[in-house]
């Protein structure tokens, strides 16, 4: 488990729209690392190539490389498909299945993925998930209400659980506080440190306190302007990154002077 | 509730002028009367349309029980024919029953499946006419259809029956022999599913498209292909739109009058689907209502309400059936 992520050279493009342009990033495994930069720059853009999920939008294509350890998953060839269920991802809004049972929508991934299992492995992989994203004492005497039912940070962490259950290399995160209370909110951030220790991390946030509470490494996206492709401008400990940046508009936008 | 609503907005009122006064635009008074009033002229009017339709349906329910009775109570012999009224209605039952049910089970994984393919499968630029196609076949009559199955479509059957009945005869629906004409209860059947077809496919693919991107992407996350996707996260979602879908058209199947009524060659009932025979409700009334009179024109009624009380029958199952999913409809 728990895989390295490099970008080479990696362009991004909507129809013929430069959105992301040449990205280098080497991401370490089990490492949190958080992509933080004002709104349009690309963070959730390049986040979604990271498991080939923008091209779920049409003419959304990539140029470039991107190395899961060393396999290149937009070398010719490669499924999506299988590449989405090492990589997994947790969306802005908590997304869990509404017609599926708190117990179906954790056993989803393996449901879908046609994998038949008794009972006692789905209860056990079931109450492990649950465990892990430290919803079980929550739920454990409702696991066959919808899990719609539950509160909007609950369903957040029975998205993580959903995620966590088929044991993913890689775990992306896309914003996802930012429709959660403070205290969800910060139930989630406790689990991502928990989760560091099995998975690779990445989380794209807007709040520089959740980049500086979580992660060990952040990467900085900026735009230059409407129409103009988002870059990666730096990349490096958080702690560094949020101390002394070494470029300007690093600290310019951390400091809240941006714009 | 009228007198707490009034006191309420009193109190509203009175607070309003003991506010010093406020920068509101001039022409905006505080008190909105003339909204009030347009709501309560909404309301009256929604409640004027839902009263006129349960009085139509009413006094249809009244009117087709007040002249059934005579033929439901009447003897075989006041009758004129052999057995009582139900024995004469059973099997124009069984014909409507059946050639519905064969139109949905024909039509509904075809149009569902279409609905896909535009919703889901086809490139943008062949979704939108398909879809134009597939809608413009709900907009030619039902008596075209009726034609166009008694003539063309009918007759291009009859080799696939005369293959069944050589093949297959041991099972009792491809009866021993088969109809020279193609006119049987299985053509008519047929021409019913293309007819349903247009408004399944038409509701799926609405629904189909209403399907939250959250959810699709959600399941491709978790590395579903997009046929898993779909049923992972499109089918739960389009359920019980699919299933009124199907009813409206059983609906329209079972009411369907002059496709069948020109299709078929009617008969006594028999097992066989492809053999000549068998008749329909809806068609039954058409080709004798305007030649009966007295105890024939009651007897037909009454068969228009069993008929009545069939499709009410399926819309309660289908309200039971979406009803049993409704916690996990997302809605909540």
């Amino acid at each position: 488990m728990s895989k390295s992520i490099e970008a080479i050279d990696l362009d991004v493009y909507y129809g013929s729209f430069l959105a992301v342009e040449g990205v280098n990033i080497r991401i370490e495994p089990r490492t949190v690392t958080a992509f933080i930069g004002p709104s349009g720059c690309g963070k959730t853009t390049f986040l979604r190539t990271m498991n080939r999920m923008h091209e779920v939008l049409p003419n959304a294509t990539v140029k470039g490389q991107l190395l899961l350890d060393a396999e290149d998953i937009y070398a010719s060839g490669v499924d999506p498909v299988r590449v989405r269920s090492k990589v997994g991802m947790v969306f802005q809004r908590p997304n869990p299945f509404p017609t599926m049972s708190i117990r179906d929508n954790v056993l989803a991934g393996f449901r879908l993925n046609g994998i038949r299992m008794g009972k006692a492995q789905a209860d056990e992989i079931t109450e492990r998930s649950l465990k892990g994203a430290n919803l079980w004492n929550e739920v454990k005497d409702r696991l066959d209400k919808p899990g719609s039912g539950l509160s909007g940070g609950q369903q957040q962490r029975l998205c993580i659980a959903r995620t966590i259950a088929v044991q993913p290399e890689v775990i992306l995160m896309d914003e996802p506080c930012s429709a959660l209370d403070p205290i969800s909110t910060l139930a989630v951030e406790d689990l991502i440190g928990e989760l560091k220790e099995h998975y690779t991390i990445v989380i794209v946030t807007h709040n520089m306190q959740q980049a500086s509470r979580v992660s060990d490494k952040t990467a900085f996206f900026n735009i230059a302007g409407t129409g103009k492709p988002g870059k990666l401008i730096e990349f490096d400990y958080t702690d560094k990154i949020f101390s002394n940046p070494s470029v300007q508009s690093t600290e310019d936008y951390i400091t809240g002077r941006f714009g | 509730m009228s007198q707490t609503e009034t006191r309420g907005s009193a109190v509203a009122q009175t607070t309003d002028t003991e506010q010093p006064p406020v920068d509101a635009p001039a022409g905006v008074p505080l008190d909105n009367r003339s909204g009030r009033f347009g709501d309560r002229l909404f309301s009256g009017i929604s409640l004027a349309a839902g009263i006129v339709i349960l009085v139509v349906l009413a006094g249809v329910a009244a009117f087709l029980i007040r002249d059934a009775i005579p033929a439901v109570v009447a003897s075989p012999e006041e009758l004129d024919r052999d057995t009582s009224f139900w024995g004469y209605v059973g099997p124009l039952v069984a014909g409507s029953v059946v050639a519905s049910l064969i139109a949905i089970l024909v039509a509904t994984p075809v149009g569902v499946g279409i609905a896909l393919f535009i919703s889901h499968y086809a490139p943008k630029r062949l979704a939108q006419p398909l879809g134009y196609v597939i809608d413009l076949l709900a907009a030619i009559p039902s008596v075209v259809y009726g034609a166009w199955g008694a003539l063309v479509f009918g007759a291009a059957l009859v080799p696939g029956y005369a293959w069944l009945s050589e093949h297959l005869s041991f099972i009792p629906i491809f009866g021993p022999t088969h109809s020279t004409t193609g006119r049987t209860l299985l053509t008519a059947a047929l021409v019913l599913a293309v007819m349903v077809l247009p408004i399944i496919t038409s509701l799926c693919r609405e629904l189909f498209l209403q399907t939250p991107k959250l959810h699709e992407e959600a399941a491709l996350a978790l590395g579903a292909t997009r046929w898993e996707m779909i049923k992972a996260a499109v089918f739960p979602f389009a359920r019980a739109g699919i299933v009124s879908a199907v009813m409206l058209g059983l609906g329209r199947a079972l009411g369907e009058t002059m496709a069948v009524a020109l299709v078929l060659s009617p008969g006594p009932l028999t097992a066989s689907l492809i053999s000549t025979g068998n008749s329909t409700i809806p068609a039954e009334i058409a080709l004798g209502f305007s030649e009966a009179f007295g105890i024939r024109r009651s007897e037909l009624i009454a068969a228009g309400l069993v008929l009545f009380v069939i499709t009410l029958v399926v819309n309660v199952l289908a309200r039971l059936v979406v009803a049993r999913y409704k916690d996990f409809s997302g809605a909540n």
